[in-house]
């Protein structure tokens, strides 16, 4: 059977499900529960600086959008970090670590952007036991408006420069929480890189607003007829979190910076792709506040599973292995053809794939007078939008085209070589370089 | 002492009050709104839907399903009532497993469709209830139109006639309005005097006279009703019973499904309605079914339905046939009557044994009796008709007849299924077509 101990920058857990920085992880009650339910570690609901705490709303902090039969796909919220002492944070922590030695525990942290602050706390908190700490330069609610949070994720050199003390102050590895309210991953990827981070997380909450009260005319979450913008997260965000890790782990300069992958992973398959993407562990939060802690349970029997099936041995053994084919568009094969095919004996006639070729696309799908539905090889482009929208898995796939067959589109055989962009001759670049 | 149902005879009483009103509460209860949302959301919204296509009115199911989903089953209602004015009753009684259920793509994927009936009655009795009647009538055309018949096909006839602005009078034989609707269908399939409240909710309309207690012979003749208006929509149903045709069949206890249904639905209190001890009903549609389960829900010891073919061939719906099987009636097949035996009244009733083809395969069986629901189809009745056609009036798909100036739709006329839903198709589209022809 597979082994799912993981190793992420020195730390050791169970397994790599870890929770991430929310809600779940607010107290000793939840967390003592998280490792008995089998999560391999916990990264504690964020650490602010001692005194009187943050204070939260006293109306809803969540908002959400729903699927078919009320799935729930995307969560945002407008809680804010820890509201409880730091100093009873940093009791139950302690007593949780020394109960769970095996378990990883990570300590996310945010204090206002002074050498000082940062530098007072992170020793008083690795006191605890801690296995390494995490910035988090992600929340973009609330504590952004105080300057902290993605108020600094959002600005390169106070990453830089705060990853910096973080590391002066601590001996114990430091995590870089990445906030995705930016234009390009890399810049405060590089940053933290660049300030001595061991690593980072991604993705934090996405600003967004999840639906209008269209009775008030407000926001909701809608406090006493106002909202605001949340944080975003659940199964809606995971391709914008698997892209932006993806482009942390395929750039040369920040290729080899850890990465703990977060953003709507639900299932084992999510993790196994963030990991196969270049995570080294994954994260997971609201997959947990959907199910409770039990879905873990299914994260690793399916995880060992399909490690068993494909033959690794360790997590590290996948870890990272679509990252080299995560390219550019201009370096796809151009010369690679596929068409739809659409299996009668799986097709169930509801006519979606028709619906969407005839009024959407290319008018490439035929249906006859008693509902047989056939692809048009002379004007399938193979977009992909009739698998996409056929409610019966595998019953519409790609049939790929072998050097030498006719593709009918194009009325010419296809080609055995690869040819991409950076050399058709419809590229005009190509033909100013002639 | 009371009765139970080992007392012999016809006799009323057999049940409690509480154990009648158990037995003839809803069929199929209107979803709530959680389970209505639960079922909108297996609709996949497919392209021109096979179940639109099974639905005799044509009703947009995926459109008005999405409309629930979304949270406007308002709006949904009024895509059904488009099509469908009586779409409240066809909720109710429409043979849906075999007409838009059986074509649901996921009764194909799953073997359980989307739940079309029971989400269209959440849709209509949304606005029925809320006493919304979401069409206005069109400005008065001066046009006048007798409709004979207010069944469904007449009804529905009245109301689009009355939407385009023509002054319409119905006439029913009945002393109330509804026909079939009111009075022969199972009580458990429109309980809380739906059927009633339906036609009150249909004449908010406007521009429609009911008048009851008028029949086409006793006061009421074709020709003066041509004469006294513009058009002519006959919708008057089948008034007659088929005979068995045995010896005995005059003996007391033997009576028309049809009219035992009848009485049912118009009983103010269950417990004073007789019910035999022993009863046999003849025939294999939907009719027979009602009669049957009806019987056992009413107390009846031995219910026994018996239909001369096979029961692939019977009119009643698997899910009838099942339905009946799970109330206690026992259903044989492939035996016609022979005699009806018993000194004045019927004490038992003998079959023949046949094959599918109707031959006699020499055995016999016979049944105690003491009541027989006859229910082997209904005829046409009535004198100076248009001309008929297998016994039915003729009509075109427009539903005219041999007589310009007179329509005709529903069971009396060539052409439908004897549904509900049919009739009601077929009076929506003589009404426009009778538009038509008045305002060209």
């Amino acid at each position: 059977m597979a082994d799912l101990t993981s190793e992420f920058i020195g730390i050791k857990s169970p397994n790599p499900f870890w929770l991430a920085s929310a809600p779940p992880t607010d107290k000793e009650y939840n967390v003592r529960r998280a490792f008995e339910a089998g999560w391999g570690g916990v990264v504690w609901k964020t650490l602010g600086e001692a005194g009187p705490p943050v204070v939260n709303v006293n109306g809803p902090r969540y908002g959400a959008i729903h699927g078919a039969d009320r799935r729930l796909l995307g969560l945002n919220n407008i809680e804010l970090i820890t509201d409880r002492p730091l100093e009873v944070n940093l009791e139950e922590m302690t007593r949780v670590k020394r109960d769970y030695p095996d378990h990883a525990l990570i300590a996310s942290v945010m204090v206002p952007c002074e050498e000082k602050a940062w530098k007072d706390i992170l020793p008083m908190i690795a006191e605890t036991g801690c296995d390494g700490f995490e910035l988090n330069f992600g929340c973009p609610h609330g504590m952004a408006e105080r300057g902290m949070g993605s108020a600094v994720g959002q600005v390169p050199e106070y990453i830089e420069m705060v990853t910096r003390w973080a590391k002066e102050a601590t001996g114990l590895p430091v995590i870089v929480k990445l906030t995705p309210n930016i234009t390009n991953i890399l810049y405060p990827a590089t940053a933290a890189l660049n300030g001595g981070a061991d690593a980072v997380s991604l993705i934090n909450t996405i600003n967004s607003i999840t639906s209008v009260n269209l009775d008030v005319m407000s926001p909701e979450p809608m406090i006493d007829g106002k909202g605001t913008h949340g944080g975003y997260c659940g199964p809606a965000v995971k391709p914008i979190a698997m892209n932006m890790v993806a482009e942390i782990a395929r750039n040369p300069e920040t290729a080899k910076l850890p990465i703990s992958g977060i953003g709507g992973v639900t299932t084992w398959r999510d993790a196994a792709e963030f990991m196969a993407l270049g995570a080294g562990n994954v994260q997971v939060c609201t997959a947990a506040m959907t199910y409770g802690f039990k879905i873990v349970q299914e994260m690793i029997s399916g995880l060992s599973q399909w490690m068993d099936e494909k033959g690794y041995e360790s997590t590290a053994d996948f870890v990272g292995m679509a990252t080299p084919n995560v390219t550019d568009w201009q370096y796809l094969n151009l010369n690679h053809v596929t068409k739809a095919v659409i299996n009668e004996e799986d097709c169930i006639k509801c006519g979606r794939c028709y619906a969407a070729c005839e009024d959407t696309s290319h008018q490439a799908i035929e249906m006859s007078e008693d509902r047989v539905f056939t692809v048009k090889d002379d004007e399938c482009v193979a977009c992909n939008l009739c698998v996409n929208v056929c409610p019966v898995e595998g019953c519409i796939t790609m049939k790929t085209l072998e050097p030498g067959d006719m593709d009918e589109r194009t009325g010419q055989p296809v080609s055995p070589d690869y040819g991409n962009w950076t050399t058709h001759p419809n590229n005009p670049s190509v033909q100013a370089a002639e | 002492m009371s009765k139970t149902p080992f007392s012999e005879g016809i006799t009323a009483g057999r049940l409690s009050a509480a154990e009648l009103s158990e037995n003839f509460g809803d069929l199929h209860p209107r979803f709530d709104d959680h389970e209505a949302l639960v079922a909108a959301d297996r609709c996949y919204f497919c392209h021109d839907a096979p179940c639109m296509t099974a639905c005799p009115t044509d009703i947009d199911i995926p459109l008005f399903i999405r409309q629930i989903a979304t949270g406007t089953p308002e709006a949904a209602a009024r895509t059904i009532f488009d099509q469908n004015i009586l779409g409240g009753m066809c909720a109710r009684v429409c043979p849906t497993e075999t007409l838009c259920e059986e074509v649901c793509v996921r009764e194909t994927a799953e073997g359980k469709p989307v739940e079309i009936g029971r989400l269209q009655r959440y849709a209509t009795d949304t606005l029925v209830d809320a006493g919304v009647h979401p069409f206005k009538r069109a400005a008065a055309t001066g046009k006048k139109v007798a409709v004979v018949g207010a069944g469904p096909a007449g009804l529905a006839a009245a109301h689009r006639l009355a939407m385009h602005g023509h002054d319409v009078t119905v006439y029913d034989a009945r002393p109330k309005a509804g026909g079939l609707n009111e009075f022969g269908i199972a009580a458990y399939k429109s309980v809380d005097g739906f059927a009633a409240r339906e036609v009150d909710w249909l004449l908010k309309i406007g521009g429609i006279t009911i008048e009851t207690g008028r029949a086409l012979g006793a006061g009421l003749s074709l020709d003066g009703l041509k004469a006294t208006h513009d058009a002519v929509f006959l919708g008057i149903g089948l008034g007659g019973v088929n005979a068995l045709g045995v010896d005995g069949e005059d003996k007391d206890g033997v009576e028309a499904a049809v009219d035992f249904i009848a009485e049912l639905r118009q009983a103010s209190d269950l417990a004073s309605l007789p019910i035999g001890r022993d009863v046999v009903v003849i025939g294999g549609g939907m009719t027979a079914v009602d009669a049957a389960v009806q019987a056992k829900l009413l107390g009846a010891l031995n219910v026994s339905l018996v239909y001369r073919r096979g029961r692939d061939r019977m009119n009643a719906s698997e899910f009838e046939q099942d339905l009946a099987a799970s109330k206690g009636v026992r259903i044989i097949t492939n035996a016609s009557p022979k005699a009806v035996i018993g000194n004045g009244a019927v004490r038992e009733i003998e079959f023949a044994y046949t094959d599918d083809d109707l031959n006699p395969t020499g055995d016999t069986i016979r049944l105690a009796a003491d009541q027989v629901f006859k229910a082997i189809g209904q005829t046409l009745e009535g004198e100076g008709l248009p001309a008929l056609e297998r016994g039915k009036i003729k009509v075109d798909d427009a539903g005219r007849s041999s007589v310009a100036g007179i329509w005709a739709g529903g069971d009396c006329a060539t052409g439908g299924d004897d549904l509900t839903v049919t009739a009601v198709a077929e009076g929506r589209d003589a009404a426009e077509d009778i538009h038509a022809t008045l305002m060209a």
